[in-house]
């Protein structure tokens, strides 16, 4: 896909649910964006193209929750993140699968995809979380 | 240093900041503008103040917006010009901002300041969820983030790379405390001991509950002149000297830098320009302790120390009254407290008593110049301002 159709950040849900990371890629200036965007911030073109992010990236920084707002709360404490993926992209999520103390910046986690946790207001979009890769 | 003012402060006022129960923000508002009215007795409120811009950060609170209106209502101003601005926990810096320009540009020349916020009536986990509304929502709030959450990652950033420790963070709750039981507005007037810091349940590691600002409810209020007006209303103005204001992404997780705010530096640097100034020209600060880590890192993005170097400057005092360059002499937003709305102008309203003397048991002595550092979210928007004694 490239050219003038809008890559949008519904679209980057839908490749959400087929356990894709999509970012947007400036065709004019080469520029990815996640998530994506209808103007480049550093050229101002509006043509992108569709890039798959891989899946594999490095932990730069982490909190463990432990007051969660209303739709979390069953989950804490959970730890959140900051990931800089493998082409330099910075994705923030949840790492699971992992005990608290044995979270370290530097560490290797991977993207996993899932289905939509239901929620009674909130958007029903699909998720993503990290584990160690 | 620059001989001419931007503005001139010749009056403000502050709410007891505090559990509030059983008022509404527009009340507590009210409070602060009495103060402001009754502290610049030359001042008739209704025939000379001109314009309100009132910072506010959510409807969701009270289920009330259009705060311009309804704050001008019932700090007796009906009729004025009444404009809400909303930049998250810089609300009122932004107003302040705000006014500023409409003093300069000629269209007012008289202007109330302020900003408002009832937060205590709800639950931790509602007032959670709507100051998470300062953040990005779909890849921040969706995915579990909270605020205390966002000031977490850039504290184990820190730690990671500069070697900030849990107890440095915990000496900063311990000045703020300290200082904030010499003021008799603030919330929480009540010392505390670096082991209650430090053994306090987690908010979001490496976060506890004494790392994080208090959820209160407060006014505050300002009011800005021409300066060649200013000794018409009073003898002891406060000029503003230097602003700045800069915007940064509304995710945290796009920035560049993790261990700064580059919003707060381009703020502070076009505040210190316009004013002709240096760091090490500020004798007092106000800076945005939403939570402490935050401090520590206000200090280097306003050059008081080196990046890095801010757990230390805390720890050896230099920031405690008493110290080189006394920060949050209120007790800051950790100890007075902080209704998101108010905060910024509550900032103002302390340097402004500092420079004019009237800081009883926490006065600096011989304060000239003062700055406050407030800051929206978690650094998408920053104000600076520099102030001079008249």
């Amino acid at each position: 896909m490239s050219g003038k159709e809008q890559f949008t950040i519904e679209r980057l849900c839908q490749g959400l649910s087929q356990g894709k990371l999509l970012g947007g890629k400036c065709v004019k200036c080469r520029k990815i964006h996640f998530p994506p965007r209808p103007l480049c911030d550093k050229c101002f073109s509006d043509r992108f193209e569709q890039v798959e992010i891989s899946p594999n990236g490095k932990l730069l920084t982490y909190t463990i929750i432990h007051i969660a707002p209303s739709q979390f709360q069953a989950m804490a404490p959970y730890a959140m993140g900051i990931v800089q993926m493998e082409n330099g992209l910075k994705v923030p999520g949840m790492i699971r699968d992992v005990a608290a103390d044995k979270i370290k910046i530097g560490m290797s986690l991977k993207i996993m995809f899932e289905s939509c946790i239901p929620t009674s207001n909130w958007p029903q979009w699909p998720r993503y979380y990290f584990k160690p890769a | 240093m620059k001989d001419k003012p931007l503005v001139s402060l010749i009056s403000a006022g502050l709410s007891k900041f505090g559990k509030l129960e059983g008022l509404y923000a527009r009340e507590i508002f009210a409070e602060a503008a009495k103060e402001a009215y009754e502290r610049c007795p030359k001042l008739d409120p209704k025939k000379d103040i001109k314009a309100l811009y009132v910072g506010h950060m959510g409807e969701s609170y009270e289920h009330q917006g259009h705060t311009g209106a309804t704050m001008a209502d019932w700090a007796g101003l009906l009729h004025i010009p009444a404009t809400r601005t909303e930049a998250a926990c810089a609300s009122s810096g932004a107003a302040l901002r705000t006014a500023l320009q409409a003093v300069l540009s000629g269209l007012s020349d008289v202007v109330m300041v302020g900003g408002v916020e009832k937060m205590t009536h709800r639950s931790t986990a509602d007032v959670t969820e709507y100051l998470a509304m300062a953040s990005d929502f779909p890849f921040e709030q969706w995915q579990g983030m909270t605020f205390p959450g966002l000031y977490a990652l850039m504290a184990t950033a820190h730690m990671h790379e500069y070697g900030t420790t849990e107890k440095d963070m915990a000496t900063v709750a311990v000045k703020n405390h300290y200082h904030g039981s010499l003021n008799p507005k603030a919330h929480m007037q009540k010392e505390i001991t670096l082991e209650t810091a430090m053994t306090s349940r987690v908010v979001a590691w490496p976060l506890k509950l004494y790392d994080c600002s208090l959820i209160t409810d407060g006014a505050s209020c300002l009011i800005l002149t021409k300066p060649e007006l200013a000794s018409k209303f009073t003898d002891t103005p406060v000029h503003i000297v230097g602003s700045g204001q800069a915007s940064d992404t509304i995710g945290l997780y796009e920035r560049e830098s993790l261990t700064s705010l580059a919003a707060a530096k381009l703020a502070a640097k076009q505040a210190y320009e316009m004013a002709d100034m240096k760091p090490e020209d500020i004798n007092i600060a106000e800076v945005h302790d939403c939570f402490t880590i935050a401090e520590i890192i206000a200090y280097e993005d306003l050059g008081f120390c080196k990046a890095g170097e801010g757990g230390k400057l805390a720890e050896e005092g230099e920031t405690r009254l008493g110290g080189r360059i006394p920060v949050n002499t209120s007790g800051g937003l950790k100890s007075k407290g902080h209704p998101v709305g108010a905060t910024g102008t509550a900032q103002a309203y302390e340097i402004f008593l500092q420079l004019t003397g009237q800081a009883e048991r926490r006065q600096v002595k011989d304060a000239e110049i003062g700055l406050t550092h407030n800051v929206g979210g978690s650094g998408a928007t920053a104000t600076v301002h520099i102030y001079r004694r008249g």
